[in-house]
């Protein structure tokens, strides 16, 4: 066998699948379709990687590092900028209100020019959403003019939000991190620390997200098998040897791999073009952002024709192509467990020795990891057939429509678990990767302490509106059901440096009974925590008898502002604390504010905490609206149970996007294997409807046919799953629980692909039971 | 003509097209219990048409069926699909036997969907394939057995609900003359002790031959021709 | 059908009497007619004097149904010779059914309804056969079937001629 002899009947093929009729081209197109939408997905997923690190890039270059304590004085080159991120409508926009100090003050990346006082220079998306109907509520909270955009060197993703506004006064609010002086922008850090559990996460997604789509290319090359089985045949009759007849089905295979590459490029090309235009869970990227390494895209280009001939070579390994028609050897050899059980085990094998490796930040062996992941999934690959063999033939007897789709099963066990392979891979890596996110998720993730139910939103006093105000304020805000507002200082026993100090809570009583169990209380009491474990200052202070000073100074020497006598009522009462909306134990002294000595008031710091009516949909951005009114800097915060880090929320939200296409994906080519066997028994659907078959048992039996396989893919893939969750936990050294929520999602995901591939071949179902099809002239 | 009195299933002026293809122009038809009636033709005159009209398969355009005495016309897919299923059998030249059922699975089938219990559906099947000399195939699936054989095994499917009709519509066209004829022997034969009347399309006269008398479908008119002599 | 070379041929297997000669052939060939007593005299006495029979005995009573014949060598030969040659196909161009139909359509009369009287009368012929080779042997089955595929061929040509009647009528009346 030569090469001559090679390139000729695999070019013989490929004229065959183009130039086969009608039959034959659909049939190119199907595989084609399938192919280009793997590659596309392919070459998407390996931009990924680019996109991000691009995204990091910009990130750095326009960050804003306000992290400057020791004052520093104006000059020629300084800037002063104050953080304004604000949030409209569940997304974050991201604000900067500055002031140049000086002729060589730094330019943002992005923009041309600073925007002068009371100018703004925003994102496109941003500008579209302030000229929308939908932005009318933000328009009065940013009360700038327009004067520009910026331009995309300094987004993160078409769909940002940002803006850039002038303001003056900045200099005399600097507070960092919130308002600071600087004179450059880009972030100081020295290149990326590699995080060995972060690591460990995104070559798993990758491997996860890859090798169902892997799998799925494998399948669409072989759509339309049986028809080709029987054309085959009739090339062996006029003479072809059975060695040409699977070069030639090999060559037809590489043309729809072929026509599938160059659709998969322009699919790519169009999802670039979509992937710029949307923006998925808060994160969007402009189309340059995803542009694959060329060396990627020549592996896609070699590997995809290159795998579809030798899939199409292993697939005909079994099958004697006979001049008269296809004869699948007579009774396949049992399938036999023990090589199978190798590959997960070898899996297993190499991941083995990495286990704990991750607490001690550890590297991990890229190498390793992205084998014994790979072994343990192309594993599941392996047992699947085995499995399905083995369960589907010792089934029982059921209902009709259960027997016929048992049957069909047991006779070709194979077929349907190829077709479930892709699945049960993307299942088994999803369910594992959840179970690492959930495991690790205490690293990554914190709770709050935020009690929801009592506030929904914190606003932090600034200088220019304090506490009183903003309460005021609050109150008169629609959507506002209860504001609690508490000024916090401290008491000491010295005006400078005291020996002894507690803490201060003002704020009336209704207020103060969210942070505290009070008797009783009327305006110009005054109460002390005393039962607080940690806190014996607070009886210190009550028993020395010492004159006290509220808002004592701590050794800067600077006077401190409000910093007056103060003492203790007689009738002062004692309380027992409670914690506030955000968790938090208070201890010391709680004053009504008509018990404040004067001239105090000055020196406090005030936290407002607001409730809102439920359901009062526009109520957070009314506050915020209120808050910019107010004083442009104040930050009204949401109240959150949980904080995750970001990195680590959108690589959890990259694998539930990443999961949800291939699996879509993969229901596609389940959906086109279904249709091409319907219409394969086209005339015995309408025997079985003559003889009185009700359409639901026919549906039922469809429903059944990939239900059953996908059910014990499911299975298997959760038992991988957590196998390879429980191992992947124990490398990063994080305590293994079992993550039934996300089993629970992603087998949902799964059966939901079941009914769904189910409903969509019920109309070709009901078409094909016509009569019609027992019409034979 | 009307119904005429005494017979099982009778159809008067039935008018059927498939889009611009006229199937069926006015035919008729008539059937007693008992009788086995050839529905014969040249290819496209429409007999088979007259076949899927006669068993309910397909609703005519226009004209009247009855059997036993009640109106087809009327009748609801679902109920026609329930008559189907308890009064006719069927048997069909090829693509009717399920290629993953046993033999004796498929001979079950019919009364499977009619609610009967495995056991007691495949008991039924073994003795029909007894009666049509294929019992030893009970084990095999359908692509395991001749031609010959799986027709049979066809032929005890249409018989194994005790069908009072039974539709057969070019039962040995894909046989050879000898199997051919020992499937349509055992046919009538089955259907005599039964009593059940058989409508059988074919163009072969050898096989129309097995009938008691035949009508013949041409341009989608059919011809009685028991009354033309 | 050459009676004398079937005679002939039963006498092969051993001398027999005219009436065995004439039981053996009825059970065997003569469905539809039997032979009469006179055919079997006249047959061999003509085998006879052509030298392809002898007598082998004669039993008293006198009579030609008492003589034993038996075949000669050369009567071996000529059966030899008359199974070896091919009967010579008919090619049934004399149809009477074709001029009824050309006439008919001269005369402007329905030539189907000629057809398919004729169509229901082969079949009637032809169910009667089936019938008949239900019950019978194999021989009766074979013989039956014989004449089923003539009649069924004949049935296939009045199908072809009423499908192209139109034609004809334009031939015909030109």
């Amino acid at each position: 066998m030569n090469v001559r002899q090679w390139s000729r009947d695999l070019a013989l093929g490929v004229r065959f699948a183009l130039g086969g009729g009608r039959e034959g081209w659909v049939r190119a197109v199907l595989t084609a379709v399938g192919v280009g939408l793997g590659v596309a997905l392919l070459l998407l997923t390996t931009t990924l990687p680019t996109a991000l690190s691009v995204r990091h890039e910009r990130e750095k270059e326009r960050a804003d590092f306000t992290y400057i304590y020791t004052p520093t004085k104006p000059s020629e080159d300084s800037l002063v900028i104050a953080d304004n991120d604000t949030e409209y409508q569940g997304a974050d926009i991201r604000g900067r209100v500055m002031e140049p100090e000086g002729a060589d003050a730094p330019l943002p990346p992005g923009l041309s020019s600073f925007p002068a006082t009371g100018d703004m220079v925003v994102s496109p998306a941003l500008k579209e959403l302030l000229d929308s109907p939908d932005g009318a509520t933000l328009r009065a909270r940013l009360p700038y003019r327009i004067t520009g955009t910026i331009g995309e060197r300094g987004l993160v993703g078409s769909h940002e939000l940002a803006y850039y506004a002038g303001a003056d006064g900045l200099p005399d609010r600097i507070n960092p991190p919130d308002v600071a002086r600087i004179d450059h922008f880009g972030s100081p850090t020295r290149g990326d620390e590699s995080d060995p559990v972060m690591t460990l996460l995104i070559l798993v997604v990758f491997v996860v997200l890859l090798m169902p789509v892997g799998v799925f290319i494998a399948a669409a090359v072989r759509f339309g098998g049986e028809r080709r089985d029987r054309r085959l045949a009739a090339l062996r009759l006029v003479g072809s040897d059975s060695r040409m007849v699977r070069r030639i089905a090999a060559g037809e295979a590489m043309a729809g791999a072929l026509l599938g590459l160059v659709l998969g490029a322009a699919f790519f090309l169009v999802a670039r073009q979509i992937v710029g235009t949307v923006e998925v869970f808060g994160i969007s990227v402009f189309p340059s952002y995803l542009t694959p390494h060329p060396a990627l895209v020549l592996l896609v280009a070699v590997a995809v024709p290159a795998a579809a001939v030798g899939v199409t070579l292993f697939a005909l390994r079994g099958v004697v192509i006979e001049p008269l028609g296809v004869v699948r050897t007579a009774k396949p050899a049992r399938r036999r467990l023990w090589w199978r059980l190798l590959l997960p085990v070898a899996g297993l094998a190499a991941l083995a020795p990495m286990i704990g490796q991750g607490r001690g930040g550890g590297d991990f062996n890229e190498y390793l990891v992205v084998g014994g992941v790979l072994l343990l999934l192309v594993g599941i690959t392996a047992l699947l057939p085995w499995f399905v063999e083995t369960v589907v033939g010792r089934l029982g007897q059921g209902a009709v429509s259960w027997q016929l789709a048992v049957r069909r099963l047991q006779l070709s066990s194979g077929s349907a678990a190829r077709m479930v392979n892709g699945i049960a891979v993307a299942v088994a890596g999803a369910i594992a990767l959840q179970m690492l996110f959930a495991g690790v998720d205490s690293q990554y993730s914190k709770w709050t302490g935020n009690d929801l139910t009592r506030a929904q939103m914190e606003i932090r006093a600034t200088g220019a509106a304090p506490v009183a105000e903003i309460a005021e304020g609050m109150r008169a805000t629609e959507g506002v059901r209860g504001v609690v507002s508490i000024a916090d200082a401290d008491v000491g026993d010295a005006r400078d440096e005291p020996e002894h100090s507690a803490q201060v809570s003002v704020g009336d009583c209704a207020s103060l009974r969210e942070a505290a169990i009070l008797p009783s209380c009327r305006e110009g009491d005054v109460f002390y925590l005393a039962d607080t474990a940690d806190d014996t200052e607070t009886g210190k202070l009550l028993t020395s008898g010492k004159q006290l000073y509220l808002n004592p100074a701590y050794g800067s020497g600077d006077s401190q502002a409000g910093t007056v006598g103060w003492r203790p009522p007689k009738d002062l009462k004692q309380a027992r604390s409670r914690p506030d909306p955000t968790g938090v134990e208070r201890s010391g002294f709680l004053i009504t504010p008509s018990a404040l000595p004067s001239g105090a008031a000055d020196g406090l710091r005030g936290v407002v905490y607001l409730s809102l009516t439920p359901g009062a949909e526009d109520a957070q951005e009314q506050v915020r609206n209120t808050a910019a009114r107010l004083d442009a800097l104040l930050r009204p915060e949401t109240l959150v149970s949980k904080k995750r880090t970001a990195e680590f929320s959108s690589l959890r939200t990259g694998l539930f996007v990443g999961a949800a296409c291939v699996l879509a994906l993969i229901g596609a080519s389940l959906l086109v294997g279904q249709l091409e066997q319907l219409r394969e028994r086209r005339k015995l659907l309408s025997a079985l409807v003559a003889f009185g078959t009700r359409r639901r048992t026919l549906g039922l039996s469809v429903f059944w046919q990939s239900a059953l396989p996908i059910g014990l893919g499911l299975v298997l893939a959760a038992v991988v799953g957590l196998t390879l969750g429980t191992v992947l936990l124990k490398m990063v050294g994080a305590g293994v629980r079992i993550d039934w929520t996300g089993v629970l999602a992603m087998t949902g995901f799964g059966a939901a692909i079941v009914l769904a591939v189910t409903l969509c071949s019920l109309p070709p179902l009901l078409r094909l039971m016509r009569p019609d099809g027992l019409r034979t002239e | 003509m009307t119904h005429p009195a005494g017979s099982l299933l009778t159809a008067a002026d039935l008018h059927k097209a498939y889009g611009p293809t006229v199937a069926l122009d006015g035919a008729e038809f008539s059937i007693h219990p008992g009788e086995v009636v050839a529905v014969m033709g040249p290819s496209g005159s429409g007999k088979s048409t007259l076949l899927h009209c006669l068993a309910g398969i397909v609703p005519p355009d226009s004209g009247s069926i009855r059997y036993n005495g009640q109106e087809m016309a009327g009748m609801s897919d679902t109920q026609r699909s329930a008559l189907r299923r308890s009064e006719f059998g069927f048997v069909f030249q090829f693509g009717q036997l399920v290629p993953e059922l046993t033999c004796v699975e498929n001979v079950a089938l019919p009364l499977r969907l009619n609610g009967t219990p495995r056991k007691a559906a495949e008991r039924a099947a073994l003795s029909w394939m007894e009666r049509l000399e294929v019992d030893g195939l009970g084990r095999k699936r359908p692509g395991e057995v001749s031609g010959g054989q799986g027709q049979r095994v066809a032929v005890a499917r249409a018989l194994v609900t005790d069908p009072r009709v039974i539709f057969a519509d070019e039962p040995t066209g894909a046989l050879d003359s000898l199997n051919g004829e020992r499937v349509m022997e055992l046919l009538t034969e089955a259907a005599r002790t039964t009593g059940a009347a058989v409508v059988l399309v074919t163009h072969e006269a050898r096989v129309a031959a097995y009938s008691d008398r035949e009508i013949v479908v041409r341009d989608g008119r059919s011809r009685d021709m028991e009354r033309a002599v | 059908m050459s009676i004398g070379h079937t005679l002939l041929g039963l006498l092969e297997s051993g001398p027999r009497h005219g009436y065995d000669l004439k039981r053996a052939f009825d059970e065997k060939f003569g469905h539809d007619r039997p032979l009469h007593y006179g055919q079997v005299y006249s047959t061999m006495s003509r085998l006879l004097k052509n030298g392809l029979v002898e007598v082998d005995g004669i039993e008293a009573g006198g009579g030609p149904e008492r003589k034993r014949y038996a075949i000669t060598d050369a009567g071996i030969t000529d059966v030899e010779r008359w199974l070896a040659t091919p009967e010579a196909p008919e090619p049934y161009l004399q149809s009477t059914l074709y001029t009824k139909i050309v006439l008919a359509l001269l005369t402007s009369r329905d030539a189907a309804d000629i057809l398919d009287t004729q169509r229901a009368e082969h079949l009637r012929t032809m169910r009667a056969l089936t019938e008949r080779k239900r019950q019978g042997d194999l021989a009766d089955q074979l013989i039956c079937d014989h004449a089923l595929f003539h009649l069924e061929a004949d049935l296939r040509w009045l199908e072809l001629t009423a499908a192209r009647l139109d034609k004809l009528r334009e031939a015909v009346t030109a």
